[in-house]
């Protein structure tokens, strides 16, 4: 991981045609030089703090040439350390992707809510609360969606133990 | 252990009309419900015979596969999808493959492509016609449901033959299939698209063309183009918005940048619209088989794979088109033999998502004909 | 010959020279009573056996076929299984009327019975008001309807009995237009003379086209009336479970079952009856060899012949179209079916008045 100097290049982000990955790294780092590269991935990764995290998700929706409006895929991964927020957006429009994580504190697992964005986080985030006890703040309705509303822990958390259900092989 | 319904926290505000919050009617749709094909509960409230709100409870087969594949190696993983979407448990095999593939950069033999893809589409065949007859079913009419059951009977026989299996089929490894094709294979399909081209039509005749479905499924459950992207919404249900989001035409994987075929788009927005895309798209997948069946090249169906398959340390995401949408895989691997982490995107618990959107202010067979069209599976929206 | 009519007779006779002519009577309505409730036995074996095969037929596979002569008894092994069963009474429900509705819908059907003509001369109750008895009447069911939905205390149940109970009441209306337009030609209430008008021709060819456009709508208002598809809303299985019987079990469901059949019989019956000349031989103008010929087959026969053969046409429905919404069902009758029947009626008037009619 390295933070990425700016680069200043005038002809991007005026053209709202297909970018490439390179092309759409460099744009975004300029857009948003506080973000964190990761690299070797298949799709340009970001980690973001999470208290930036809801004014960046504005920016990537709206921003003329980024028009990141579909949420394809969000989940958590518990590292024992840390929880980290895993969120896969794509355009329609430009067909670009791009990959924002988050670390959460373990302990009190915190981040703002998307779901007045894409509204398909509604559900994803009520899961990953569910499964993994992360807090989405402002979320409309954060209940239990798949285990029952008396449900203790988290299960998707390594250190989860059910002594009855658990599958050890 | 029952769940609690807390709606009444949850009420919305009385609509206009003069109707107070009072006289809402709340009813519990399933977990045993003849319309919602498996054991989801929804929890509907109605004004009179009018739905002003839907709220999807989930978890009756939650089963973590999520967790459950963390202690699996990646040889046996793939085989709990089946049980996720079965209706497309072949192509959720596949993906599973495929992202396992695609880590260790493994190159798999001609032959296999080829069979995985016609079984790709007669999976989706197959599942597109359960579901017009369930559809069908849905709405009050109950013949569709054998016709469209006759053409699924010999792609099970199919199936069988060379899988060994009628609905999970597990025969997808890393690296290719698991054995060769029957060699009745090749006779079995043809007899079945020639049988199958003489009974599409058919199914237009019984049902498409009847001015009571007609009128059941126009115009309800209406889902514009933005609304679809935003709820996340994949397959048939996106791509009758208007929405361009087949996995096979914008990010092709095997053979599909080979192949001629169609991306089937509709603007209809509505349950019409969702109708026809499937009823398209199986002539497509119909032709997509006939393209492929004469041409299976001969050789290895497998590519020499190590017996423990280590991913290295890194992050894969992997995506398909089932018959529902978009079906992704995301494997966290730290290197070991056994994934770190497995988010298994199912289309359908995304299109759910949508359902209250769909139903709002429709009536309660409406929303039998927006669920039939969404073509929900549970096992793949609860995992 | 031995005919229905000579039985009939005879028995009337014997029991009039023998004993007093009231208990002559009482002893007749106990052997009506008896035979009607053999009919409606017979009935429902015979036309669930029948739907299950016609349905079976047009769904491309066998049905019934293990019980009995190529399943003929199996309708029978079902009810033996149903009368076995346990009728539960849910514990919010008001047990009174809960257990009072299928036999309200039950009798509502059996009266009906009562002024059909099944052949020559053999016919329960000639009573001269009998289209407008069977209007009447056959809007009670209704009201069983209603009160099985409302005492199970379930809210399918409760969504099913209104769907019905809206049903019923609108399509009551097209019903009794097109039942009207009948009797405009005929100019009586009473059965016999309406069959006996068709002396020389069914009212269905006789009429001209306003008697065509009475005979499609009056089959769409008693499928509605019914409660059978493409109008079963009331039970409308993928949406309510199973509507207005949802929670009722045993032989209590079997006789709702039994009612439904029932109905579809007596509406044929008198659709039959109506339209094309009730248990009259097929008879064209003055071929008289021709319609000689025809009287050889018994009036009996005529009578069932043209009942099960409507019988399967509502069959055929079900098993083709999917359900009506609603709103759908609703416009149907109100925006298209009774404003044509209305018209209709006029048509009829007019036809009746200048003599157009055969």
């Amino acid at each position: 991981m390295m933070r990425f100097l700016v680069r200043r290049e005038p002809n991007f982000g005026m053209t709202n045609k297909n970018m490439t990955n390179e092309e759409l790294k460099l744009f975004t780092t300029e857009q948003f030089p506080f973000l964190i590269i990761e690299e070797g991935n298949e799709w340009l990764t970001y980690y973001v703090e999470a208290d930036e995290w809801k004014t960046l998700a504005h920016q990537l929706r709206n921003h003329t040439s980024l028009q990141f409006d579909f949420l394809f895929c969000l989940t958590c991964v518990d590292w024992k350390t840390h929880l980290t927020m895993v969120y896969h957006l794509t355009s329609t429009t430009f067909k670009h992707t791009v990959v924002i994580k988050s670390k959460l504190n373990r302990e009190k697992p915190e981040i703002e809510t998307v779901c007045d964005i894409w509204r398909t986080a509604e559900f994803h985030e009520r899961e990953v609360y569910d499964l993994f006890g992360v807090q989405f703040l402002n979320h409309p309705d954060l209940r239990r969606l798949l285990l029952t509303d008396d449900w203790k822990g988290y299960p998707l958390l390594k250190d989860y133990d059910d002594p009855i259900n658990m599958i050890k092989l | 252990m029952y769940r609690t319904t807390d709606i009444l926290e949850h009420k919305q505000s009385p609509s206009a009309g003069g109707v107070g919050e009072a006289e809402y009617m709340v009813i519990n749709v399933g977990p045993q419900h003849p319309a919602t094909h498996g054991v989801l509960h929804l929890v509907i409230t109605l004004n009179g015979e009018t739905i002003i709100n839907v709220e999807p409870h989930l978890g009756y087969i939650h089963r973590s596969i999520e967790k459950m594949c963390e202690s699996l190696t990646y040889r046996q993983f793939i085989y709990t999808t089946s049980r996720m979407d079965y209706l497309s448990s072949h192509i959720n095999n596949h993906c599973c493959a495929m992202s396992v593939e695609k880590a260790l950069q493994i190159e798999i033999p001609e032959r296999a492509k080829y069979i995985r893809v016609i079984l790709d589409e007669l999976t989706r065949l197959a599942s597109h016609q359960l579901w017009w007859g369930a559809m069908a079913m849905d709405i009050g009419a109950i013949t569709p449901f054998f016709y469209a059951f006759r053409e699924r009977e010999m792609i099970n026989d199919i199936m069988e033959e060379t899988c060994g299996a009628r609905l999970t089929m597990n025969y997808m490894v890393p690296g290719g299939v698991m054995f060769d094709l029957h060699p009745n294979f090749q006779k079995r399909v043809k007899e079945f698209i020639a049988f199958f081209k003489s009974k599409i039509d058919e199914y237009d005749e019984i049902l498409t063309g009847n001015v009571i479905f007609q009128n059941r499924v126009k115009g309800i459950g209406m889902l514009s183009k933005e609304d679809a992207i935003s709820y996340g919404c994949t397959g048939p249900t996106a791509r009758a918005s208007g929405v361009s989001c087949d996995v096979r035409k914008l990010y092709p994987y095997e053979l599909y940048n080979n192949i001629e075929f169609d991306e089937i788009i509709n603007t209809g927005c509505d349950s019409f619209a969702r109708y026809q895309v499937r009823m398209q798209e199986m002539k497509q997948s119909l032709k997509i088989v006939e393209q492929l069946i004469d041409n299976i090249p001969e050789g290895d169906f497998q590519a020499k794979t190590k017996a423990v398959l280590k991913l290295p340390k890194g992050e894969f995401y992997t995506r398909v088109e089932t018959a529902r949408g978009e079906f992704g895989v995301y494997i966290v691997s730290e290197g070991a033999t056994t994934p770190y982490r497995i988010k298994f995107r199912s289309p359908g618990f995304s299109n759910l998502s949508a359902l209250n959107h769909m139903a709002k202010g429709n009536k309660i067979g409406d929303l039998v004909a927006i669920m039939g069209t969404i073509d929900l599976v549970i096992p793949d929206i609860d995992r | 010959m031995p005919s229905l009519e000579n039985i009939t007779n005879t028995i009337h006779t014997w029991l009039n020279n023998h004993v007093s002519s009231t208990l002559a009577t009482l002893i007749e309505m106990l052997i009506v009573a008896l035979l009607a409730m053999g009919l409606f036995a017979i009935l429902g074996l015979i036309l669930v056996l029948m739907e299950r095969k016609v349905s079976a037929y047009m769904q491309i596979r066998l049905g019934p076929n293990r019980v009995g002569f190529k399943g003929s008894l199996q309708t029978l092994a079902d009810t033996l299984k149903l009368v076995l069963k346990e009728g539960l009474t849910p514990n919010g429900a008001d047990k009174l009327l809960f257990n009072l509705a299928h036999y309200v819908v039950m009798c509502a059907a059996m009266l009906i019975l009562a002024p059909l003509a099944f052949a020559k001369g053999f016919q329960i109750w000639d009573i001269n008001i009998g289209v407008l008895y069977i209007s009447a009447i056959s809007s009670i069911g209704v009201i069983g309807i209603l009160m099985a939905g409302w005492a199970s205390n379930n809210k399918y149940s409760l969504l099913g009995a209104m769907r019905s109970g809206a049903q019923i009441v609108s399509y009551e209306l097209s019903a009794g237009l097109s039942v009207l337009c009948i009797v405009i030609l005929t100019g009586s209430l009473r059965i016999s003379d309406i069959v006996n008008a068709q002396q020389n021709g069914w009212f269905i060819f006789k009429g001209h086209i306003p008697a065509i456009i009475a005979f499609v709508i009056f089959i769409i208002a008693v499928t509605a009336e019914t409660n059978r598809a493409p109008f079963d809303l009331a039970e409308a299985e993928s949406e309510l479970t199973a509507g207005f019987h949802t929670e009722y079990s045993g032989m209590k469901f079997a006789l709702f079952f039994l009612a439904e059949y029932v109905n579809i019989f007596v509406v044929c019956a008198i659709g039959a009856t109506l339209f094309f000349g009730g248990w009259m031989p097929l008879h064209i103008g003055n071929w008289q060899g021709f319609n000689h010929a025809m009287d050889f087959v018994p009036s009996s026969i005529w009578f069932t012949i043209k009942v099960f053969g409507l019988i399967f046409l509502i069959m055929w429905f079900r098993w083709t179209f999917p359900r009506l919404r609603v709103d759908q069902l609703l416009n149907l009758e109100w925006k298209y079916l009774l404003p044509l029947s209305l018209v209709n009626l006029l048509v009829m008037t007019v036809v009746a008045i200048m003599g157009w009619h055969f």
